[in-house]
């Protein structure tokens, strides 16, 4: 079963070195998925303040500066990954550098018939 | 003749209901992998057994002939749904070509353990896992479980729908956890045991019957769960159940007032549940893994044992206190250390502790702070600060008894 892990935390805790050693850390831990053929995929995201917003309302798009919600965490990153269960999804969730300083929320996919794979 | 055959089977039936339906469902949910299938299956299987066992007599092991009989009519029930339902196709299937026999008793006690962790998942919240727990593995019925809970059984009803939902759409697994996740995840169950106990415990007036079936309900989950997993903190829970439980007829009058413990008639006392109580807490601190309900239960223990509270061994119980704030740090911990630290040193030693406890913040709204440190000012004859803290207290406790005893003592001051 496939799980979205979604990883928030506050983009200002980071300093560059910890953000470094975070995606070295990252980086060792999709091989490790991937020797086991768990990994789908995984990306950490440029910060908040890169966001754009859209919406479409009466047919009409909306393009706004910024994120769906100011929060105090933000959504940083992700891992896609093919876990057993819950369980293995939460071993994995914990393994993620970024789990020691904000939050992994775990998601399971809806698998929907006729959506393409990932590439 | 043939009627009282008829009848004798028909109560075997119904025994084998009470002893065995339990087992039977946990072993049906790992087959079938799904709670509401195998409730209909168990459900099914024992109809079947009603019906056929009176003319063909018991099968020799009744409990293989249920899981097996509820699997077939599980699969029946899936073909026949299948034809309107898609995604149950797949689950026939499978159940199809996963073997016809069943002949695995010796996994019957895991299922159970798997049950329990299932329904005690730290991923469903706590009131869904106390409901859960006492639907699927005590089969409680709903409305028994929302009218002990005080909440209107629709509401009940739609937190367990909600956490089979999530069971079975993030795929919380039907296992016992792995080695290293034990410790954390037998403690999600302990708690939800420990807070079932205490919803019986505390209350002790209106509907005070279905208040107490459930600290014996919770007192039957410790006792399977030790079957199943004879942890120290287990032990330690159970003997604290044990031994609270055995002071549950001493402690409120016949009109369901409140007795302190220093008041209550000691001849009142259960023996049974002490000695029983008194022996897992030797059993677990022998076990040199000491937790946080084993302390508890060793405090419990040591007023068991006393045959009044001025002979309690209070440096004992201080001492056990000071050991649990070290591996849980409480406020209401250090609040009954300084209780028990007035027991041994004098009412003044023990209002210091209490006014720095208070000082900090955490308990100014805990009415037991104030009614202790009303206790030990009472004590001490400084009888404003006393009846400042009374009213103080009065104006925080939620519960009938207690306030009536906090109105007494005040009163009693003058």
């Amino acid at each position: 079963m496939k799980y979205m892990l979604l990883i928030y935390s506050d983009e200002n805790a980071w300093t560059e070195s910890e953000q470094k050693h975070c995606y070295k850390e990252s980086i060792e831990l999709t091989q490790k998925l991937n020797a086991n053929g768990q990994y789908l995929g995984s990306s950490p995201l440029q910060p908040v303040s890169t966001a754009t917003s859209v919406r479409v309302r009466d047919g009409k798009r909306l393009v706004t500066d910024g994120p769906f919600a100011e929060t105090r965490e933000q959504l940083g990153g992700y891992f896609l990954v093919d876990a057993a269960n819950l369980d293995d999804a939460i071993a994995i969730a914990g393994r993620i550098p970024a789990a020691r300083k904000g939050t992994v929320e775990i998601r399971p996919i809806l698998e929907l018939k006729g959506l393409l794979p990932e590439q | 003749m043939q009627e009282t055959k008829v009848n004798q089977m028909r109560k075997q039936v119904d025994h084998i209901y009470r002893s065995e339906s339990r087992r039977v469902f946990a072993t049906l949910i790992r087959l079938l992998g799904d709670f509401d299938l195998a409730e209909e299956a168990m459900h099914e299987a024992f109809a079947v057994a009603a019906e056929k066992w009176p003319g063909e007599g018991m099968p020799a092991n009744p409990r293989t002939w249920l899981v097996s009989v509820g699997r077939f009519k599980a699969i029946d029930a899936i073909r026949r749904r299948t034809r309107f339902d898609v995604s149950l196709a797949e689950l026939g299937q499978r159940l199809d070509s996963s073997g016809i026999e069943v002949k695995d008793d010796e996994n019957v006690e895991d299922d159970r353990l798997r049950l329990i962790f299932t329904c005690c998942h730290p991923a469903l919240p706590q009131d869904a896992q106390i409901a859960l727990t006492l639907r699927e593995v005590c089969g409680l019925k709903t409305e028994a479980i929302a009218s002990a809970f005080l909440v209107a059984p629709p509401t009940l009803a739609q937190r367990i729908v909600r956490a089979k939902a999530k069971i079975r759409d993030a795929r919380i697994p039907y296992q016992v956890p792995s080695r290293t996740d034990l410790p954390e995840r037998l403690d999600t169950v302990l708690q939800v045991i420990y807070l079932v106990f205490n919803e019986g415990y505390a209350a002790s007036s209106g509907a005070s019957l279905t208040r107490a079936d459930l600290s014996g309900e919770a007192i039957r989950l410790g006792r399977l769960v030790m079957a199943l997993l004879p942890e120290p903190e287990v032990m330690g829970l159970l003997a604290l159940m044990l031994l609270q439980e055995s002071r549950r007829n001493a402690r409120t009058t016949s009109t369901g007032d409140l007795i302190l413990l220093e008041d209550q008639d000691r001849s009142l006392w259960n023996p049974a549940q002490i000695s029983e109580g008194r022996a897992l807490v030797q059993q677990a601190l022998a076990s040199q893994r000491i937790g946080a309900y084993t302390l508890q239960g060793a405090i419990a223990a040591v007023h068991a044992e006393a045959p009044s509270t001025a002979a309690t061994d209070w440096a004992q119980i201080v001492a056990l206190y000071t050991l649990l704030g070290q591996i849980e740090h409480s406020p209401i911990i250090d609040l009954n250390r300084a209780v028990a630290v007035a027991m041994r040193d004098g009412p003044a030693a023990g209002l210091r502790l209490i006014d720095a406890i208070l000082a900090d913040g955490n308990l100014a709204n805990y009415h037991l702070a104030h009614a202790a440190r009303a206790d030990l000012c009472r004590r001490l004859e400084k009888t404003a600060d006393a009846e400042a803290s009374y009213q103080r207290a009065l104006a925080l406790v939620k519960q009938e008894p207690e306030r009536r005893f906090l109105e007494r003592r005040l009163r009693e001051l003058g």
